[in-house]
């Protein structure tokens, strides 16, 4: 499937940009094709969202971007420049999906030790403020928790004042509250014309979070686009039915069903056309009942678009 | 250098307790075990030294080299947590990194002399400040080579075997350097001469006079200095390459 929309060149100053980006691992017969050709930009003062399942290459194309990984073929650069440089001058706040912070410190103070080697640093007690964490800030790292660690690390890079936040799956860790107080301060980051850039496989932050959602799958941009869009996209609707004893694979072949689920004698129908498929449904399953139908959120959009043997790329 | 970085990086290291045991107490309680008993010897072993001077160096070099390769610890651990990962995303460029590593390690070395030193003379070492200056210098300067085998050990290191590796690669140059009792002739003595720590625990030669180092003292130290500054280059670039 093609890139659906793609913000025109020129038009805007683009924060991030990529073209053709391959990335493969391994050798000989064994060759993993973890980014095939990702091409993708981002303008200044977007929030986007890399979605996939995992394997997608998401986290790939996030190390190919932030230049920790070096692309077999195509390339890609930030505020125009080489990734390295714009690393350099300190414009790139960045969370990477796995890390621990060095131990011995207390949080003030990494957080301290980390702003000194910016050059327009904010203040630490402004970073804590930012990243909510001001009660952790007398805490020695080692004694953090997992979810206290992602917050920390947060901080860490919003204290360079970034002009571009990349974070790779940020909220993996956090409970609920601090998930909520997390996005929060992403909004407010990105009222101030920061770029956002994160990747996530949860739907829902996407969803609500994100001016624009791109879709990779097989290390290949499946969709780009609104995430309004993207669930306008694929018009995609759900129908739940009660319907015992159903072979799943007359369900599937049925006009307008691109999916079936079963949840014991409940059936999901993920629809391409809802009208036919409802049609369809009661026709070959007149003993259906307990039927609703609904809009899809992003997840069953995703499913649609990149759920294998749906024509997708 | 980035003054507030470096001192965080010393804070850190210095509130690493167990490992201040280990890297600095060990080595004092060592001298005293060891020079000790033979605290009134002033030859020892046909050295011309005496024996609590001989210690004092020869443990001072032992916690010096401790100190110093385990910078190596430091640098495995940061890169299995993901840490350096993470600062490869900051301004903060590879050189300011190693100056930090370097400069602690270092910081650590001169404590543990100093505390050396200092137990040196509650056993009766006595010498001129001119020659305590040039001992300590030699002593810094023969540290070089650990330096780099740090760094080295902490790029092909995983965190679990930086421990027992650093501990033993440490002792077997200290043990074949003349660390535990001097090295006078033989195969050993050989060896021994083609050994940096060797030429760390000769330091304390410049209480015979002279320069303390021979020639050959500082082609080794120098040559082991290349060799495993190249290797550590050599580990550096491949560890980070692709990752």
């Amino acid at each position: 499937m093609e890139t659906l929309v793609r913000t025109p060149r020129g038009q805007v100053e683009l924060s991030v940009e990529a073209r053709g980006l391959v990335k493969t691992y391994g050798s000989g017969a064994r060759v993993v094709r973890a980014v095939d050709g990702v091409d993708l930009s981002i303008a200044r003062g977007e929030t986007v969202a890399l979605l996939g399942p995992n394997g997608a290459g998401k986290s790939t194309t996030i190390d190919l971007l932030l230049g920790l990984l070096e692309p077999d073929e195509g390339d890609a650069s930030l505020f125009g420049r080489p990734p390295r440089e714009a690393v350099l001058a300190g414009r790139i706040g960045s969370m990477l999906q796995t890390g621990a912070l060095i131990r011995d410190l207390d949080v003030k103070e990494l957080v301290e030790m980390m702003a000194s080697v910016y050059p327009h640093p904010l203040g630490v007690g402004d970073a804590l403020r930012q990243a909510g964490i001001e009660e952790l800030a007398d805490r020695r790292t080692q004694t953090l928790s997992g979810g206290e660690t992602q917050r920390v690390r947060f901080a860490l890079a919003l204290v360079s004042d970034p002009d571009l936040l990349v974070l790779d799956e940020p909220t993996v860790g956090m409970d609920v509250e601090a998930r909520r107080a997390f996005w929060t301060t992403m909004r407010e980051g990105a009222a101030h014309g920061r770029t956002v850039l994160f990747a996530t496989h949860y739907m829902d932050e996407a969803d609500a979070y994100a001016d624009r959602a791109i879709l990779l799958a097989h290390g290949r941009v499946v969709a780009a686009a609104p995430t309004t869009e993207i669930k306008g996209l694929v018009g995609a609707r759900t129908i739940r039915a009660t319907l015992p004893g159903a072979d799943e694979a007359d369900l599937a072949s049925l006009d307008g069903v691109a999916q079936v689920e079963r949840h014991g004698d409940v059936v999901v129908l993920s629809c391409s056309d809802s009208d036919r498929a409802i049609r369809a449904l009661l026709e070959r399953f007149p003993e259906a009942r307990d039927i609703e139908i609904a809009g899809a959120g992003l997840e069953d959009a995703f499913v649609l678009l990149t759920g294998d043997g749906n024509g997708t790329s | 250098m980035n003054p507030v970085y470096l001192r965080y990086e010393l804070l850190r290291t210095f509130r690493n307790r167990r490992y201040f045991m280990f890297a600095i107490l060990i080595p004092v309680v060592l001298f005293f075990a060891t020079a000790g008993p033979n605290r009134n010897e002033s030859d020892l072993a046909g050295t011309g030294i005496s024996a609590p001077l001989y210690f004092m160096v020869g443990l001072a070099a032992f916690g010096g080299m401790n100190a110093v390769v385990s910078v190596g610890g430091r640098i495995a651990a940061e890169r299995s947590t993901g840490w350096t990962r993470q600062l490869r995303l900051t301004p903060l460029s590879t050189r300011g990194y190693f100056r930090a590593k370097v400069a602690t390690a270092y910081a650590l070395a001169l404590v543990t002399l100093a505390l050396l030193f200092f137990s040196g003379t509650t056993l009766g070492v006595r010498l001129p400040a001119g020659e305590w200056v040039r001992m300590t210098g030699l002593m810094l300067i023969g540290l070089v080579p650990f330096v780099a085998l740090g760094i080295f050990l902490g790029h092909v290191l995983t965190t679990e075997s930086t421990g027992p590796a650093i501990g033993g690669i440490t002792a077997l140059f200290a043990l074949l350097g003349g660390t535990w009792f001097p090295i006078q002739d033989g195969v050993m003595h050989d060896i021994a001469e083609a050994l940096p720590s060797y030429w760390l625990v000769q330091a304390s030669h410049v209480s015979l006079g002279g320069a303390g180092w021979t020639g050959l003292g500082w082609f080794v130290v120098a040559a082991w200095t290349v060799a495993l500054g190249a290797l550590a280059a050599h580990a550096y670039r491949r560890d980070t390459k692709g990752m």
